[in-house]
């Protein structure tokens, strides 16, 4: 075994209990915060995944937009909601042998799919190729994709445009009723 | 990298290429890792305090050995014997962490960054796009220092830190956007090598953006709200006490260093100068000593600043990034994309001039229509105050 094969083994043992060491841990966890901490480290776990599989521009999107940008904003929302950080809540309700139920029958139906579906495996040559994922993605995207690109920037600016005017009615409601009690 | 591990498969029979390979890397990280951080805060603190002392016409630390030289490894020793306070209802395990995870975040970058030619820690296709990423790893450390502090100033100081670093890395992408559209690629060693002419010639007003942003992500004055003892005593490192607020000093140290180091990729051409080049050891030593100069030169300005512009409140500050930096940053993206793709552009001078042209109409035109927007602020305000038609 070379050296390079017996690395690859070993980090990817090593981010196999990262995900999913994090992501048992998100579920289990009885503090809120420290469960959004171990959805982060469950994250940056794929992020190793994708650099396994030699696809470096991908692992630096999920790592830029779900740990950067997805996992903040649950912090934010987590902090800002006071109810939810009372430490040692209890992860499971009466309805809790139900949920194993479905939860069971999914892992069924996913591991026999994944038996059933036989998997293109990419030849050897292509294993060891430079990949040059971005310039054919940016051909893509203003190529073909041209039509999908512009409707998610649109889709973008409405969520922007829709924040903003959230923001802002609150303010207006709040200086009109401080009007109010003024006078 | 390449040539010493061929010199090391031969030298050493028994090492196969793989294994050499991997000692190579293993070792270069080790240096960065372990190494590069000492030196850095070392000779950088020393360079601060000595170089802030001089603008504010003073001599600065010069009694811990000859000329103060000693001053770093005092103050280590300091930090080191500190007591270490943790707060009784504090997150233990988060609280401990979040240093940690600043230092981490900010050492990072350095796998990416071109000290020398052909080392590079990792050459990726996306480099420069993951050194904005790390950029978001800091901001996940500043909310854990914050809320594990379990302390209501800490808190907001957080709330405030984490408003400032996501405002500031929009400018910071947009005035990287305008480098890699000039380049062609994200790639770190192409960005090196497409800078014939250093792109802070034909590109100023990115890399003005680039380094007012990066001040402000790093957290320093004139943007230094966060940290400023007179505004939200010390922001979210508040409850932190000796080693742990070292980690804090010397991950802003390294964010530093990292900053001026993508910098200096970026705009002033990397390793690039007279006599460097991949082909013999001391053009590769050449071509290391040209990058410590150049991100030193970019340090010293930071520190410039620092010592001459006072503190931004931190509602101006977030102004100043969504309403100015942002809009002028798009300017920018959309003339330099225009420019490049003229048809008029045949020699490759052209190219540049072109981009020069474009960058310095920009930076007119949103002079003037600041100056224009200020004005009629001003007089407006006049108008309503003091009833004087200005």
């Amino acid at each position: 075994m070379t050296i390079e094969h017996a690395t690859q083994i070993f980090a990817f043992v090593i981010l196999t209990l990262m995900t999913l060491g994090g992501g048992l841990a998100v579920v289990t966890s009885r503090n809120l915060f420290h469960a959004a901490l171990f959805l982060i480290l469950s994250l940056a776990g794929v992020v190793g995944y994708y650099v396994l599989l030699d696809t470096g521009f991908l692992a630096v999107v999920q790592l830029l937009i779900y740990i950067g940008a997805i996992s903040i904003l649950i912090l934010f929302s987590i902090m800002l909601t006071r109810g939810l950080m009372i430490p040692g809540q209890v992860q499971r309700n009466e309805q809790w042998w139900i949920a194993a139920l479905v939860v069971f029958l999914i892992f069924v139906v996913l591991v026999v799919a994944l038996w059933q579906t036989t998997w293109p495996i990419a030849s050897e040559e292509a294993l060891h190729t430079p990949n040059v994922a971005i310039g054919q993605l940016g051909a893509a995207l203003v190529g073909p994709y041209a039509i999908p690109f512009e409707i998610i920037s649109v889709l973008l600016l409405a969520a922007l445009v829709g924040a903003i005017v959230l923001a802002r009615e609150l303010e207006n409601h709040s200086a009109r009723a401080d009007a109010e009690t003024g006078e | 990298m390449e040539a010493l591990i061929q010199w090391l498969v031969m030298t050493f029979p028994p090492l196969s290429e793989g294994l050499a390979r991997f000692i190579v890397y293993v070792l270069y990280s080790a240096v960065l890792a372990f190494v590069a951080p000492v030196i850095i805060v070392v000779a950088y603190t020393y360079m601060e305090r000595k170089v802030l002392a001089r603008i504010q016409d003073r001599i600065g630390p010069n009694r811990a050995g000859p000329l103060g030289i000693f001053q770093g490894f005092a103050d280590a020793i300091k930090m080191l014997t500190k007591e270490d306070v943790t707060p009784a209802s504090a997150d233990r395990i988060v609280f401990n962490l979040a240093p940690i995870l600043a230092t981490i975040a900010a050492i990072l970058v350095f796998a990416v960054l071109p000290v020398a030619p052909g080392v590079i820690g990792a050459d990726l296709q996306a480099g420069i796009l993951y050194v904005v990423a790390i950029g978001a790893l800091s901001e996940v450390a500043a909310l854990m220092a914050g809320w594990s502090s379990n302390n209501k100033f800490a808190l907001l100081g957080t709330f405030r830190a984490v408003a400032q670093l996501i405002a500031y890395e929009i400018p910071i992408v947009l005035a990287i956007l305008a480098v890699v559209v000039a380049t062609g690629s994200m790639q770190m060693s192409a960005i090196v090598a497409a800078q014939d002419i250093p792109f802070a010639v034909v590109l100023p007003v990115a890399f003005l953006i680039f380094l007012i942003a990066s001040i402000a992500e790093i957290g320093r004055c004139p943007f230094d709200l966060l940290e400023a003892e007179s505004e939200i005593v010390a922001g979210f490192h508040v409850e932190y006490s000796g080693m742990k607020f070292a980690f804090f000093f010397i991950g802003e140290y390294m964010h530093l260093f990292a900053s001026a180091g993508v910098a200096t990729t970026l705009f002033l051409g990397g390793w690039r100068g007279p006599f460097a080049g991949p082909d013999s050891l001391l053009g590769v030593l050449l071509g290391f000593v040209y990058f410590v100069i150049k991100t030193t030169a970019i340090i010293w300005v930071m520190m410039w600043v620092r010592g001459t512009l006072f503190r931004i409140r931190i509602d101006h500050l977030l102004d100043f990034a969504w309403k100015f930096l942002v809009p002028l940053g798009l300017i920018l993206l959309v003339t330099v994309a225009i420019a490049l793709k003229l048809p008029v552009l045949s020699t490759f001078v052209l190219r540049w001039v072109a981009l020069l042209v474009a960058n310095v109409m920009t930076a007119l035109l949103m002079v003037i229509a600041v100056v224009a927007l200020a004005r009629r602020s001003r007089s407006a305000a006049l108008r309503e105050v003091a009833g004087i038609e200005y």
